[in-house]
């Protein structure tokens, strides 16, 4: 057998069939995990709903619901769906993690729902964010999901994978984030198109969980499949405790897998990046684009939503104020965040610094309860994607949590001091 | 069988100079603001409502259209709305040099005929909107305004048994699902 790359080696543990797990071929794929959102949620129903009639899922105990998009809901709408989804749940005894518990993605791996190896779907196109713990997660649209759910398995094309090198390592005041857009940069937005995409280097293998998840989260903005960061010992006890198994080992490539590209990333030199309007891969030096005056911060999203990230945001603002003028807000990822954040005193230092502070989930990245942005207005944000529209009418600007700190006191564009 | 063939009229999505569009994502198609929307139906009037140019694009397709795009159409979101407002217009086609990811498998299993074109943003000019356009979605033959003859990918095995079942559900229905 050809040697083999992670996914084609999750893959192979997850595929009944006798169709070789080779780039290019249809296998269908078993799924440890099958979710919908309320965005979507309804819609997975009525299609449930409509071919299944009541049929049972075919493993309520594989089956979940996570609420993060429109959390507690601003719009009758919104509050409909996630109530159609809440009964048909009870119906099929299914459980929903509902609109307090945070970003679905978040709390699976919190949760320990996915771990290494894992495969998982639902209705969040940055599920492929699991890639930060060595698990498969996918998003899918309504009509997939709704059949997962009835059979408890999908249809996948094997996609062939690429490897990026990462080379030197992230120095003060560069985070994870910035390494997350010198990759964005290279590669442009559709660079990992229909590909699994494997990290390897020394800055790579140093991130911390929140730095994985930052770097995971965006390869969706590559038009990749999933990025995997293959776990370290400190991920791999992560995910044993979370899930309660010992029995979970970590899947990494064969030294002789095959790629179909490799690309160097050098970030040596890196300074602190930013993500111009109106593309995610849109990226330049943060100094080119000093000196623009901004209207507001949101720091939060799936992207950038961890506990860390705001330690990292309360060391810059603590004891100072955000700009006059400035709308500054705070979404954290997930309730055991907002939780850390309350008992530690970075919520305190958030809050005097001058930080609206809002409940968990995707509010201010998609169009949620908290910030949309209005024509004319300059945001800096956190989160994953600044498309026309995304946030509002407004225009977004995409940095890491240091340099979205930094900003917000300063009322402008500005370099962040290491 | 359904027809694998198919002829109609070319929507080649470009921007106000003129170059045909990449990376149209999910919120230009279908913004996030209609996302509450279930039924169908009412999903076709807000196609392409939030692309530069296009905004009228819903008032304007009649069934049987096809749409022209460039690299990494429906980029973003995993959104079933950005491929079922399309249906719901009737477009018969879209074809792109390549489509984003998710997209590309949420119009397999809705049905709706998605054709990649290899290298087509290198000749985009040869298209225009309004030119009539023929896909042999088994062969992957294109044929515009009945002259000139370029060559997509087919359809793979399983798109062309969704497509012939109709959707995802029926397909799993014929396998015993």
């Amino acid at each position: 057998m050809a040697r083999q790359t992670i996914i084609e080696k999750i893959f192979q543990a997850h595929s009944p069939g006798d169709t070789p797990v080779t780039p290019g071929n249809i296998i269908w794929l078993d799924l440890d995990v099958r979710s919908a959102r309320d965005f979507a949620g309804a819609n997975v129903v009525h299609n449930y709903r409509t071919h299944y009639d009541d049929a049972p899922v075919a493993d309520r105990d594989k089956t979940f619901f996570t609420f993060d998009l429109v959390v507690p809901p601003n719009n009758i709408p919104y509050a409909n769906n996630q109530q159609i989804c809440r009964i048909w749940a009870r119906e099929q005894g299914v459980r929903v993690y509902d609109v307090d518990a945070g970003i679905g993605s978040h709390v699976a791996m919190e949760e320990g729902l996915a771990y290494p190896g894992s495969t998982f779907v639902g209705t969040d196109s940055h599920l492929n964010i699991l890639g930060a713990v060595g698990a498969f997660g996918q998003g899918m649209g309504d009509q997939d999901i709704a059949f997962t759910f009835k059979t408890g398995k999908t249809w996948f094309e094997v996609p062939p994978t690429m490897k990026v090198v990462v080379k030197g390592e992230i120095k003060p005041p560069c985070t994870a984030r910035d390494l997350t857009l010198a990759v964005l940069q290279r590669l442009g937005s559709n660079g990992a198109l229909g590909r699994a995409v494997e990290f390897c280097g020394s800055a790579i293998e140093a991130l911390d969980l929140p730095g994985r998840i930052t770097l995971a989260s965006q390869i969706t903005e590559m038009g990749g499949i999933i990025g995997f960061i293959p776990p370290s010992e400190e991920i791999l006890a992560f995910a044993r405790e979370r899930a309660g198994r010992d029995d979970v080992e970590g899947v990494y490539a064969d030294p002789d897998a095959t790629y179909v590209e490799t690309v160097e990333v050098d970030i040596t030199d890196m300074e602190p990046l930013v993500a111009c309007p109106p593309s995610p891969a849109n990226v330049k030096p943060v100094r080119e684009a000093a000196g623009q005056r901004i209207d507001s911060v949101f720091l939060g999203s799936c992207t950038n939503g961890r506990f860390e990230d705001f330690v990292a945001v309360a060391d810059v603002v603590k004891g100072k104020h955000v700009a006059p003028g400035v709308m500054a807000s705070v979404v954290p990822a997930t309730r055991r965040v907002f939780e850390q954040m309350l008992r530690s005193g970075v919520l305190e230092a958030l809050f005097d610094a001058g930080f609206i502070i809002s409940n968990p989930g995707c509010g201010g990245c998609a169009s949620g309860h908290i910030g949309m942005t209005g024509q004319g207005q300059v945001q800096i944000s956190t989160s994953n994607r600044n498309f026309r529209g995304k946030q509002g009418a407004g225009e977004t600007y995409l940095t890491s949590p240091v340099t979205a700190a930094w900003c917000a006191l300063k009322g402008e564009i500005t370099v962040p001091e290491a | 069988m359904k027809e694998t063939r198919i002829e109609g009229r070319l929507w080649a999505l470009t921007d106000p100079d003129g170059t045909l569009y990449d990376d149209i994502d999910t919120d230009m198609i279908f913004h996030n603001r209609y996302l509450h929307i279930v039924d169908v139906t009412q999903m076709g009037q807000y196609a392409l409502d939030n692309l530069k140019g296009w905004e009228e694009f819903a008032q304007k397709a009649q069934p049987g259209d096809l749409i022209l795009a460039g690299k990494n159409f429906g980029a973003g979101s995993s959104r079933q709305q950005a491929v079922d407002c399309f249906r719901a217009l009737g477009i018969s086609a879209i074809v792109a040099e390549s489509h984003g990811a998710i997209y590309k498998r949420n119009a397999i299993n809705s049905g709706l005929a998605i054709v990649s074109l290899p290298g087509l943003t290198e000749r985009a000019d040869e298209f225009k909107t309004g030119d009539q356009l023929k896909v042999d979605f088994e062969t992957g033959e294109l044929v515009l305004n009945g002259e000139k003859t370029l060559q997509a990918r087919p359809f793979s095995q399983v798109q062309m048994d969704i497509y012939q079942a109709g959707n995802l559900f029926a397909y799993g229905k014929t396998l015993g699902e």
